[in-house]
This record gives C-alpha cells, structure tokens and sequence, in this order.
C-alpha cells in the first residue's frame, strides 16, 4: 500500500522530459505501510486494558500527623474538558472528609446521602460515628445497587477515637482500610510520586508538598486531569483547606522557563 | 491474580492467600486478609470479586454467630459449609456472589476438615485444594507431595514450596500470603510471608 501524494506531484512536472535515469529521482516520494487491518488497534487496547474509567486524580494518605487528601479539579467529557474548577473533595461533617472520583453525579449525591445518615447516627446515638462506620453505610449503599451503572471510587478520611483512618470504597462494593491510597485515571502517576516520597513522620508542610507534587505530575501526564491541585489536611481537631494551586503555575514554579540561547543567529547583513 | 489454597494435616488444617487487592494494573494494598476467621474453630479464606468476597463471608460469619448466640452451640463444619453452600445456591438464579470459598475447622469428634465451596454453589469435602490463577501451580504440587497425616512442620515446608513456585511462575504473581491454622486450640494466624512490605502505618 502506498500513500497517496499526488498532491506532491506539481514538483515533478516541473521538469518536462524525463529519461528513464531521472524518472525515478523525480518521481512523487511515497513508502510501504505495514500490511494489517488496524495497525494501531494493538496500542489502544493496550491502553484501553489499564486505563480506568475514572477520569481524575485524587490521593489520600496517613501520617503521623493526621491525614492530607488531595485532588485535582477537571471534568473531562471524553475528550472534551467540560470544567477546570470542579470540588472533588466533599465535606462529610466537621471532621470528615471524602474524595470524588468516577461519576460527578453519583459520588456528590451518595455523600450528601452519608451526610445525612451521619448525622442521623450522631443524634440517635450522642456520639460521632466513626471513619469506619461511614465507609461501611456508603459500602453497604453502594453494594445494593451493584451492576446497575454506579461510578464511584471514593476514600474517606477522617479522624476518630482510633486515630487517622482512611478507608478506599467503590462502586463494586469494595472497601479496603489503609494508609495510601490513590483513586483515577491518574492514580498510577501519582501513586509513583508518592510512594517513593513517603514518610510516616513527615512534618504537614512537607506532607501537603508531597501530595502536591503528586497531583501535579499526575495531571501533567494525563489529559483527564488537570486544574487546580487542591490539598486538605485532616487532624483531630477536623479538616482544613490547605491549599489550592493551578497546575499550571506549579509547572513554572517546579520547571521555570530556562532562557536556550538559539543555535543560529540571524545576522544583520551590514550594508553594503 | 488470586491464590488460595488449603489442606488437611494431621490434627490441624491451615489455609493459605494472597494478600493484594488489585485494580487493573493498580496495587492497592499488599496486605488485605483474605482468610477470616468465623469463629473460635473455623477458617474461610475466600477469593473473589471485592465487594462480593466481604459481603458475603461476613454474611455466614454474621449467621454463624447467630446460631450460636441462639442455640448456645456453635455450628459443626459440616453444617456450615452446607449453609454456605446453601447461601450460594439460593443467591445463584437470582443474583449471584461471585466467590469461591475454602472452608476449614476442627471439630471435637471428627477432627481437622476442609470444604471447597465454589461459586456456582459446589461442595466437596477434600484433603487439599485450591482457587484462582495459583491453584495450577499449587494444586499440582500439593498432589505431588501431599501425604495424609502430614505434621505441621512438613505441612508448612509444602506451603512455602507452593508459594515460592506461585511466585515464580505466575506472570504478575502476589508477594505476600498470609497462612492460618486452626486445631484443637483453635483458629489463628500462623504467619505471613512478605516480600514487599508496606511502608508507614501498620497493617490494617
């Protein structure tokens, strides 16, 4: 098979009569693609295998100072950015605090819900529920409507009588307890960032760094996230915003523009 | 990529899993017990989807217990793996669990025994068996050495081996297990076999 480059064809007419030695030098260039039905279809499955539907990034992890949660903030509709300032860390209560990622509907509506029953714990009981009471509610929820079409990969994070905990739950009903976890599309860039930073006895500034720059080299790789890399810390006393970065600005700031000075100047030509 | 497997040795019965919870390509956490302990002289090791795997056995430890708060006795082995059974078979037209099940527990009388439940609601009563990717290296090994009566000494040698053969033959092999026994002291951890260990808080 060959491309088609008749429209390169103008520069051969050029030079009229040809003897056979130059036919070939100035015929139209053209080179032998490979000869299979879909010559990318091996990549984009491969693609397609790993990638998760979940088009965000949000980590959470525990150290000695409570927990930090951080997130992204973009909306991707396929390969449409739908919005650059989306919440996707959601409040629970004052002490509480849960990620969002898969469906935007489907993870705000389902904490509003644990919200609720939450509270409704606390006034029936005259006790906070605990971190992993609240995982177990969204996990027993989320498991009845199992295979109808929920997208949720959710951590919650908060801090009890235990201490720090930080539950991972899905929309498959999975509900795993443990000190790092990242959740997206752009979880296994994150997860690289933050595993070989990771230090139990971080100081919080340092912590809030780390998951930062997580966030950020997650986005710069993957087209569904981006934004602004938002950071919480959670401690006994509750949550509290952080910070809130754009990505673009922390790639300036991690990576600043270096003056290269050009190979080749164009000189003036001194007048004659 | 789940392995578990079990066995039956001599007064004793241990079961042996993998201990990562993967999604996709992802690892979430290299140290998730599979094998729960439902009550002071039964194990279930269980492998299958995750919410399916929790829900479920929690499920029959939930009514196990019942049984015993209600009747003052706890359930026989047997009888559990029949109610375990059960559970599945009902679920099974309707709305399927989608988890195998090791069953193993000691009972005064009849000694150590070890169910193999599986998810379209099987049952057999076995000597040795084996679920996931890791039970065509372990199964065949287990055959190949197993012997009835076994010591716990010798048991344990025949477990490593089949972990160290999952572990090099499985293409994304798991790096941890975790080994329970249960006997006439009844149900606990044995130990775990690491290979990565997760960094910072300990194991949940």
């Amino acid at each position: 098979m060959k491309l088609d480059t008749t429209g390169l064809e103008s520069f051969a007419s050029f030079h009229g009569e040809m003897d056979d030695l130059h036919g070939e030098f100035w015929a139209p260039p053209s080179f032998d693609l490979p000869v299979c039905a879909d010559f990318d279809g091996f990549q984009k499955n491969a693609i397609q295998m790993v990638k998760p539907a979940k088009g965000t990034t949000t980590l959470a992890f525990v150290f000695k100072e409570g927990i930090i949660v951080a997130a992204e903030s973009r909306t991707s509709m396929g390969g449409y950015v739908a919005s650059q300032n989306v919440k996707k860390i959601v409040e629970i209560n004052p002490y509480m605090i849960a990620t969002v990622a898969g469906g935007a509907a489907d993870c705000i509506f389902w904490h509003r819900n644990l919200g609720m029953k939450c509270r409704l714990y606390e006034l029936e009981n005259k006790r906070r529920i605990s971190v992993a009471g609240a995982s177990k509610l969204l996990t027993n929820m989320l498991y009845s409507y199992r295979g109808m079409g929920l997208s949720i990969g959710t951590m919650v994070a908060g801090c009890d009588e235990m201490g720090p905990s930080l539950y991972y739950v899905d929309s498959e009903g999975g509900r795993l307890k443990g000190s790092r976890f990242s959740v997206g599309s752009g979880s296994p860039y994150a997860y690289a960032v933050l595993d070989n930073g990771y230090r139990y006895d971080m100081p919080t500034g340092e912590a809030a760094e780390l998951a930062r720059r997580a966030i950020y080299h997650a986005t710069f790789r993957d087209g569904a996230s981006g934004g602004v890399a938002v950071v919480y810390h959670v401690g006994p006393d509750g949550w509290k915003k952080i910070s809130g970065d754009d990505v673009r600005e922390l790639h300036d700031k991690y990576y600043p523009a270096v003056q290269v000075p050009p190979e080749q100047e164009m000189m003036q030509v001194p007048p004659v | 990529m789940e392995c578990v497997f079990g066995l039956v040795g001599d007064g004793f019965a241990l079961i042996a899993a993998d201990t990562s919870a993967v999604h996709s390509i992802l690892v979430h956490k290299s140290n998730e017990d599979k094998v729960m302990i439902l009550d002071s002289h039964k194990l279930l090791g269980a492998s299958g989807e995750g919410g399916d795997r929790v829900q479920f056995t929690e499920y029959i430890q939930k009514n196990v217990h019942l049984y015993q708060f209600r009747n003052g006795i706890p359930l026989t082995t047997a009888a559990t793996a029949n109610f375990t059974r059960g559970e599945l078979a009902i679920a099974l037209r309707k709305n399927p669990y989608f988890v195998s099940i090791l069953l193993a527990g000691y009972d005064k009388d009849i000694g150590p025994s070890l169910y193999y439940i599986d998810y379209i609601a099987t049952l057999h009563k076995i000597e040795k068996g084996a679920f996931g990717y890791g039970s065509y290296f372990s199964l065949s090994m287990m055959d190949r050495h197993y012997r009835s009566g076994m010591s716990l000494e010798e048991a344990i040698d025949l477990v490593d081996k089949c972990i160290m053969e999952i572990r090099s033959r499985l293409v994304v092999a798991p790096p941890n297990f975790v080994i329970k026994i249960v006997d006439k002291d009844g149900a606990r951890e044995y130990g775990w076999r690491e290979s990565i260990k997760d960094a910072g808080v300990a194991a949940a």
